[in-house]
């Protein structure tokens, strides 16, 4: 029996974490749709996310509230510049060079968090308290509570806004086929900037609900941005369901990883599936098999 | 005319330690040696397979490791050692290569990079063996018979002759059967296969070579340091790689000498700035492909011609 | 059908049996049969998404073959790679040029020649005695090719310099640098002016006259009709007719079929 309930208690907290990593992931997908490219910067909107929370709340004490909103809206902003000040501007639109552009932004946001910040990693408060409810035997931490409620609360409206809007009816036409959208009159370019924008939110949004269970520091958004993008491939690229089943399963299978094997591996672990899914299943557990240019 | 650049370019190198007085200058060029080697080989895999690797800093790192392990805890001589370590490390791009090469560029990108983050977290938490985050200390120097290579200078002119050896084998590869494969393949995949080239080989073949002159550059710099620690071998310096790839230029052999000199050095030249290393880095990386997507020195080169036909 | 025993049959070149390809369930060729004899032009026709590019792409291995299976000199060559393809004896030319702009004109076809040479990458690095040979026969002969197709002038032009004639040219070399059995044109033709139109005819009906075969895919029908020996003629993936050209424009399925009548 405890040992059943050790194994509830890493699902669960495995859940806790891979509900970030599916926000993270849905980002990486809403721009992927959007452009065809990868956002290396991804990981980088976690860390502001959790770094400008930190801010808000933490040190100019504004209401819970308003400094996650503003937060929020902080790291969209920076997604959108992104995509206005270097990746639109590129004389070069070829994939591999913006996507080489994203990466040398991922390096540039590093540096300038690490002139801002400081180098030393930041803690912030869980939103109401540290008493653990006791579920069953295991223990779960009211942050995870938050954690499940607000990535809940996020797929749901994503989901509403993708399927009931005019505006996201417009962006799966774009990701669908870029060309005909523009023929058929969809302003393909701000649809382009609002997913950098989404993007943004998404990931500050998982920066700001994962930090107080992990603490944050300048250099811990590539490690962020690659479990998101395992996660998407995980869960079969460009899709939002795809997205969030990987995003738990990898969540849950590195917490397993970490709880039963060894926790210095844990990031090994998360990496070695993310190969293995690569080398034995390219279009992602729930995908549709190989993407292959022809 | 066209053999000209070779000579004159090592006559410089020859010359240049000379005019130097500063041991400090001297030790900056032989590691800006060291990331010619990997900087050439990284670009035969960029500007001629058009795949990235993010992941270049890992098979540098396997390269120092394993010279400083084989070497110092095995007690194997150093000279065969570094052959050694580059047919392993070629082992593991051959199995990682197979697999991502098939699939779209950015795959590889990511591959390599989780790759990388693996080999950076092993050689942390394999402590017993690697020495862990404190590093790997005792790696023996060089030498030949009786004479070692023990100052910055000897080092010097070893580094750069395997840096002019890389450079030369490389501007000899691109104008031969399979350097034309390699061009063709990387400027149009389909038309290369229907004209009778296996571009799948090639690519993995291209993969594992440039992985096995990282892995040289990184058992030379073990043997040169006599130290290392996992902090040289982490995902910053593949993307420091990658950097000094796009500012030379993808598929310019010359490009990337002048792209790992300049990048190499420029850390030293701006001291001020080094506390802002990242910050620099990443601001240069995406200038120079927002601006120069085909590199600094080609777009230099044709300035330079440019302005020569303008005169005349 | 007009001639359903086709008197070539028995020494043709190259065989289609019952081949399908579909995309996403839809099927781009259905069920096709076909035989080529060697030393004719034989042409593809029909109208647009008929599947004559398809075909092509079948043939090389671009797409994969979902049914049915394609002989080459009596062996299956279904599966097989392009490159794999290529080396065996079966090159072409695309509907746009697809030249490798990033090098000369002269290495363009010495690419060519890469599945009859075999120096790989240390031969090339160390520049063996062996790689230095093998380097200045295929030069020299590639240099005849260029010479033989009018190029020889711009051997030193980079391939994207030349005018679209030469470039449509230069890949027909590069092909044809592989000494085929079987040259593959897609629409060497299109966007060519009159004057350019029959200067490639000349340069078709010449490669012809030296023995190659030769499947060509063309829109337009007076070039196809001038130059062809065999029509095959292909409508939304099936074959509608087959025969001399002067027998298929007699043929009512395939008027209709162009000009969009019911039966």
């Amino acid at each position: 029996m405890p040992q059943l309930v050790k194994l509830f208690q890493f699902t669960l907290s495995g859940l806790t974490t891979g509900s970030t990593y599916a926000l993270i992931a849905i980002g990486f997908s809403i721009i992927h749709n959007a452009t065809g490219i990868v956002n290396f910067a991804q990981g980088e909107f976690v860390m502001l996310g959790g770094m400008f929370m930190i801010t808000f709340y933490g040190y100019l004490k504004l209401p819970m509230a308003a400094a996650f909103v503003l937060s929020v809206f902080a790291v969209a902003i920076i997604g959108l510049l992104l995509e206005k000040t270097a990746l639109r501007p590129s004389r070069s639109q070829e994939v591999l060079n913006l996507v080489m552009i994203t990466v040398g932004a991922s390096i540039f946001i590093k540096g300038l968090s690490m002139a801002v910040w400081g180098k030393s990693a930041m803690t912030l408060a869980p939103f109401s308290g540290e008493d653990p409810i006791l579920i069953l035997g295991a223990a779960i931490m009211p942050q995870s509570i938050w954690i499940f409620g607000i990535t809940l609360a996020v797929v749901a409206a994503l989901s509403a806004f993708f399927v009931k809007t005019r505006t996201g009816k417009a962006m799966r036409a774009v990701a669908a086929s870029r060309r005909s959208a523009m023929l058929a009159g969809i302003p393909v370019n701000r649809m382009i900037a609002l997913s950098f924008f989404l993007s943004g939110a998404l990931g500050a949004v998982a920066g700001i609900i994962l930090t107080p269970v992990t603490t944050i520091s300048y250099d811990a958004g590539i490690m962020l941005g690659l479990k998101g993008f395992s996660a998407a491939i995980l869960g079969g690229y460009g899709s939002m369901i795809g997205a969030v089943a990987g995003g738990l399963l990898l969540g849950v299978l590195e917490s397993l990883g970490a709880g039963l094997v060894s926790s210095e591996y844990k990031d090994v672990l998360a990496f070695l599936i993310l190969l293995i899914v690569l080398f034995f299943k390219p279009g992602g557990i729930f995908g549709k098999g190989a993407s292959r240019r022809v | 005319m066209k053999h000209l650049p070779l000579p004159v370019f090592s006559l410089f190198v020859i010359a240049l330690p000379l005019i130097l007085s500063n041991n400090y200058y001297l030790m900056a060029l032989n590691i800006a040696a060291l990331n010619v080697v990997i900087v050439i080989g990284l670009n035969l895999l960029m500007g001629y397979a058009g795949q990235i690797s993010l992941g270049h800093a890992a098979f540098f790192g396997l390269g120092a490791y394993l010279s400083a392990i084989l070497t110092t805890t095995c007690g194997f001589p150093v000279w065969p050692t570094i052959p050694a370590a580059m047919a392993i490390t070629a082992v593991v791009a051959y199995l990682i290569g197979i697999p991502t090469l098939k699939l779209e560029g950015h795959y590889l990108v990511m591959a390599t990079l989780g790759f990388n983050v693996i080999v950076y977290i092993v050689m942390i938490q394999l402590s017993a063996v690697t020495g862990g985050p404190s590093g790997f200390a005792g790696i023996p120097r060089l030498q030949i018979g009786g004479f070692a290579f023990d100052s910055d200078l000897k080092i010097y002119y070893l580094f750069w002759a395997v840096a002019i050896l890389v450079l030369i084998l490389s501007l000899n590869l691109i104008h031969s059967r399979a350097g034309r494969a390699m061009a063709a393949l990387s400027h149009n995949e389909i038309a290369a296969r229907c004209t009778g080239i296996d571009t799948e080989t090639y690519k993995v073949k291209i993969f594992v070579i440039s992985a096995a002159l990282a892995s040289l550059a990184g058992s030379l710099y073990a043997h040169y340091i006599s130290f290392i620690s996992p902090g040289s071998f982490s995902i910053f310096f593949s993307l420091q790689a990658v950097t000094m790839v796009l500012v030379g230029g993808m598929g310019s052999v010359w490009g990337s000498l002048f792209g790992a000199i300049l990048l190499s050095l420029l850390p030293e030249v701006l001291h001020s700035v080094k506390e802002y290393n990242v910050l620099v880095y990443g601001f240069i990386l995406m200038a120079v492909l927002m601006f120069f997507p085909r590199g600094l020195f080609p777009a230099g080169r044709s300035f330079c011609i440019a302005m020569i036909r303008k005169k005349t | 059908m007009i001639s359903p025993a086709d008197p070539h049959m028995d020494t043709a070149v190259l065989e289609a049996k019952n081949i399908t390809v579909r995309f996403e369930g839809l099927e781009a060729l259905s069920r096709l049969s076909f035989a080529i004899s060697p030393r004719r032009i034989v042409s593809i026709i029909g109208p647009n998404g008929a599947g004559k590019t398809t075909l092509l792409n079948a043939i090389t291995g671009v797409y994969p073959i979902h049914a049915g299976e394609i002989l080459f000199q009596g062996k299956s060559i279904s599966g097989l790679k392009p490159f794999q393809i290529a080396a065996l004896g079966i090159t072409r030319s695309f509907q746009q040029a697809q030249l490798f702009m990033n090098m000369t004109v002269l290495e363009n076809v010495m690419v060519g020649m890469h599945s009859r040479t075999t120096s790989g990458f240390f031969k090339g690095m160390l520049r063996l005695p062996s790689e230095r040979k093998e380097e200045r026969i295929i030069s020299a002969q590639s240099r005849d090719i260029l010479d033989e197709f009018g190029l020889i002038s711009k051997a030193a032009d980079m391939a994207g310099h030349i005018s679209i004639l030469d470039q449509r040219r230069l890949e027909i070399a590069r092909a044809m640098a592989a000494r085929p059995k079987i040259l593959l044109l897609d629409e060497p033709a299109a966007g060519l002016t009159i004057r350019e139109m029959e200067a490639m005819a000349d340069l078709i009906l010449g490669l012809r006259e030296k023995g190659q075969t030769i499947i060509l895919v063309e829109h337009n029908m007076r070039l196809v009709m001038a130059i062809s020996d065999h029509l095959i003629v292909l409508h939304h993936g099936v074959k509608i007719g087959e025969g001399r050209p002067e027998d298929i424009q007699k043929n009512r399925q395939v008027i209709e079929a162009y000009l969009g009548k019911k039966v």
